[in-house]
């Protein structure tokens, strides 16, 4: 908390001294520790790089508080430039018509050109309109992806599985050799969101929500899903399969004591387990169904992306433009990529840190951005879908209860499409 | 005080401790045993007659006593009655959390609210969770307090050490009891596992209810034992020891004595307790469940916050909240009709 005030305070004396003649700007955001200091500094270096604009970071906390406060003070007209939405919030924003400045038109109209397809294939849609017009500004983009414990596998001596039909095959082993073959992080982003993307399946009707609101229902009772569950269930009670719980890092702990063989983490996750795995380590794809025709595509971005608050002076505006700008520069991209390991989002910053033998150095940082330029597939671009935070804490509460044995697999997703589809009709009639 | 009575011949030491008061009624002087000072607990018995003089207080403008209530009653109305009447009215909105526009619904939020499954499994967890919380928060306050009261060498040593874990804010004693019963490192963990019990917080609905209990007990105890120990120490030796000649037993002059006397502080305690439990555990709740509830439990508050400000459902939410007030309300007037009556302030 002191931290907090501190950092406040001096981006306060900051902005104080450089307002006297700049525009000021304020960017809402939900990053920590590490990651909340690089936001300061990629801040930083846009201030120093211009005079015309002053931009002021403030950390609200999560993700989904930074989306609280953002929403709490548009309400009473206090809304920043720049507000930072997570995945799972987008269709919240995006369908709010009016709350945000498309990030497209806002550069256009700042005189900019702007070209989509300067963005990595899997970025593109994820916070674009129907037509593919960026509404969110991609910024801190993430993919789900494997981390494999060099040393087990090389004691097994088995290769890190590409299919779950692989995992299948050396799960055994790994066992028998004293490792927990797997552990996940998210089951919602990595074995249901990115499971429709990376498996090519159909995730809710209208085009996965991007079409339309209303009458948007899920899928979820999908066969091939529930068959990934009963799997999950299996190797669960084999002893393939460890889950502890919906928290993120009760399950990463595991991987990082050496226990684990693999595991399903963030490409985000990199910078912190460098620092913290006991073990050599590396990274490779997020597993798919051999047997399933059309798998192997890519998966969608995770992470957040930048919107531009509606209300705002034309000053402002123009800043906000000049920052998305800045933003998206190859060099801020990189330096970004390197500080916190989520991948870089435009093609030009992703040659040049190839250019700059940063992969060689560290390959693992590469893996995220490699997933997402994988063939895209009809059903890989993501979804759009409202109330989805609440979604998932169904989710969640279901997949618990799979693992308890309070439910089975079929009921479970019986009960999430049911309360599913409540809440996204509940959404409908808001949005309406 | 009845019991009072029952001691016809007073000792010569209980004697010198009455004294009569300017209104002619006998009372307890400041000497008589009560070593923590009087008055700062509500409906400790002596200080209400010191009040009888006190409404007697002249003020030179009729409306000086309103411009003192000012800023009282503009606390409740801004924090209390301003919110309440907005979760009311937002309760029969279904409105886009950017506040573009709202559609009446009538009752159909609190329809969803009620024939929900969920929310029904999580309004009968909350209910047993505050009967546990309070039941075992006050009887073990109670009984430290007691003991406590008894202890004569270094006694202040063993208050302090009862009372300082409420200085503790209730998400640090969330994260505190969360490393006593993690998964990995939790010492509570290891020792359940040598008795044959794999606790698991956070997979197991009934470990983590369990483990929230626990911490939010743990919590709410030094509360108490202060409130129940100044009430102990409110008893007046002369009392005490006209029960202890009629009375050999210590457990039944307890029973008998002490525990009528110190209702009117287990009275508010209860009330305060049922609060607690209803509502100020939620950062207990928070810490322990760690942002992600899944499958454990929580209690009616969490679920408000759950679908409010994580899920921007402001309508369900007021609705919520609108009958977890009603809730409140009921069951305040319940206590206040029904268990007030047996409790006799003086």
């Amino acid at each position: 908390m002191f931290k907090r005030i501190s950092l406040a305070a001096v981006t306060f004396a900051f902005s104080a001294t450089t307002s006297l003649a700049a525009t000021n700007i304020t960017w809402w955001h939900g990053m920590a520790g590490r990651n909340g200091e690089v936001i300061n500094e990629v801040a930083q270096k846009f201030n120093e790089s211009q005079s015309a604009c002053a931009l002021t970071p403030v950390s609200k906390g999560t993700y989904e508080e930074a989306l609280a406060s953002g929403i709490a003070a548009f309400r009473s007209g206090e809304q920043p430039n720049i507000l930072q939405v997570f995945d799972a919030g987008a269709a919240t924003i995006i369908n709010a018509k009016g709350a945000v400045i498309p990030a497209e038109d806002l550069i256009t109209k700042a005189g900019y050109s702007f070209d989509r397809n300067a963005f990595i294939d899997g970025v593109r849609y994820f916070y674009a309109d129907s037509e593919g017009k960026f509404v969110g500004m991609p910024f801190n983009s993430s993919a789900p992806i494997m981390y494999i414990n060099d040393e087990a596998l090389k004691k097994v001596g088995v290769e890190a599985p590409k299919t779950w039909e692989d995992f299948d095959a050396v799960a055994p082993k790994l066992k028998e050799a004293g490792y927990i073959p797997l552990v996940q992080s998210q089951l919602t982003w990595q074995f249901t969101e990115n499971f429709f993307s990376r498996n090519n399946i159909q995730f809710a009707t209208n085009n996965n929500g991007y079409d339309s609101v209303a009458d948007t229902e899920l899928k979820v009772t999908d066969p091939n899903l529930q068959m990934m569950f009963e799997k999950l269930k299996a190797w669960k009670d084999e002893g393939y399969f460890a889950f502890y719980g919906a928290g993120w890092n009760d399950n990463q702990k595991v991987f990082e004591e050496g226990k684990a063989a693999l595991w399903i983490g963030s490409s985000g996750s990199f910078g912190g387990l460098t620092k913290t795995a006991q073990m050599p380590f590396s990274a490779t794809f997020l597993p798919y169904w051999g047997s399933i025709e059309g798998a192997g595509t890519n998966s969608f971005i995770g992470g957040a992306a930048l919107f531009a608050m509606s209300g705002k002076s034309d000053e402002e505006n123009k800043c906000v433009a000049d920052f998305f700008q800045f933003l998206t520069s190859p060099e801020i991209q990189y330096f970004y990529h390197k500080s916190t390991g989520y991948v870089a989002i435009t093609k030009a910053a992703y040659e040049l840190a190839q250019k700059d033998g940063y992969y060689k150095e560290k390959p693992v940082a590469e893996v995220g951005i490699k997933q997402l330029l994988l063939p895209a597939g009809e059903w890989s671009k993501g979804y759009r879908l409202g109330f989805y935070p609440q979604i998932r804490e169904i989710m969640e509460r279901e997949y618990g209860r799979i693992f308890s044995g309070e439910t089975t697999v079929k009921d479970a997703f019986e009960t999430i499409e049911k309360e599913g589809n409540e809440l996204l009709a509940r959404f409908a009639k808001t949005a309406g | 005080m009845s019991h009072a009575g029952h001691s016809s011949s007073p000792s010569p030491l209980t004697r010198g401790e009455v004294s009569a008061a300017d209104d002619g009624t006998l009372r307890p002087s400041a000497k008589a045993g009560r070593r923590w000072p009087a008055g700062w607990m509500t409906g400790s018995s002596g200080d209400r007659m010191d009040q009888a003089g006190a409404k007697r207080v002249q003020f030179s403008s009729p409306f000086l006593p309103y411009l003192f209530l000012a800023p009282q009653l503009a606390i409740i109305f801004i924090f209390f009655y301003w919110p309440s009447a907005q979760a009311i009215q937002s309760s029969f909105y279904l409105e886009d959390p950017f506040g573009f526009g709202s559609t009446f619904v009538g009752m159909s939020n609190y329809a969803d609210v009620l024939k929900s499954n969920e929310y029904l499994g999580i309004a009968r967890f909350t209910a047993v969770f505050t009967v546990l919380v309070t039941f075992f928060a006050l009887s073990i306050g109670l009984l430290l307090a007691v003991k406590a009261d008894g202890v004569i060498r270094g006694n202040s040593g063993y208050k302090t050490l009862l009372i300082w874990v409420y200085a503790i804010a209730p998400p640090v004693a969330g994260l505190i009891g969360m490393m006593f019963f993690d998964q990995h490192i939790g010492p509570i963990v290891k020792l359940a596992a040598w008795f044959g019990w794999d606790i698991k917080v956070g997979l197991d609905y009934f470990d983590t209810a369990f483990a929230m209990i626990v911490v939010s007990v743990w919590k709410q105890i030094p509360y108490n034992f202060i409130f129940f120990l100044s009430g102990l120490q409110g008893i007046p030796v002369s009392v005490r020891e006209a029960a202890a000649l009629d009375c050999r037993s210590g457990t039944r002059r307890f029973w008998t004595v002490v525990l009528p006397l110190l209702a009117p502080t287990a009275f508010f305690l209860l009330i305060i307790n049922v609060t607690y439990a209803l509502f100020e555990t939620f950062g207990v709740i928070d810490v322990m469940v760690k942002d992600k509830a899944a499958n454990n439990p929580i209690t009616l508050v969490y679920k408000v916050y759950m679908d409010g400000f994580r899920g921007n459902d402001l309508g369900g939410s007021s609705a919520q909240s609108v009958i977890l007030m009603a809730v409140v309300f009921v069951l305040t007037i319940f206590q206040f009709r029904f268990i007030e009556r047996r409790v006799h302030y003086n």
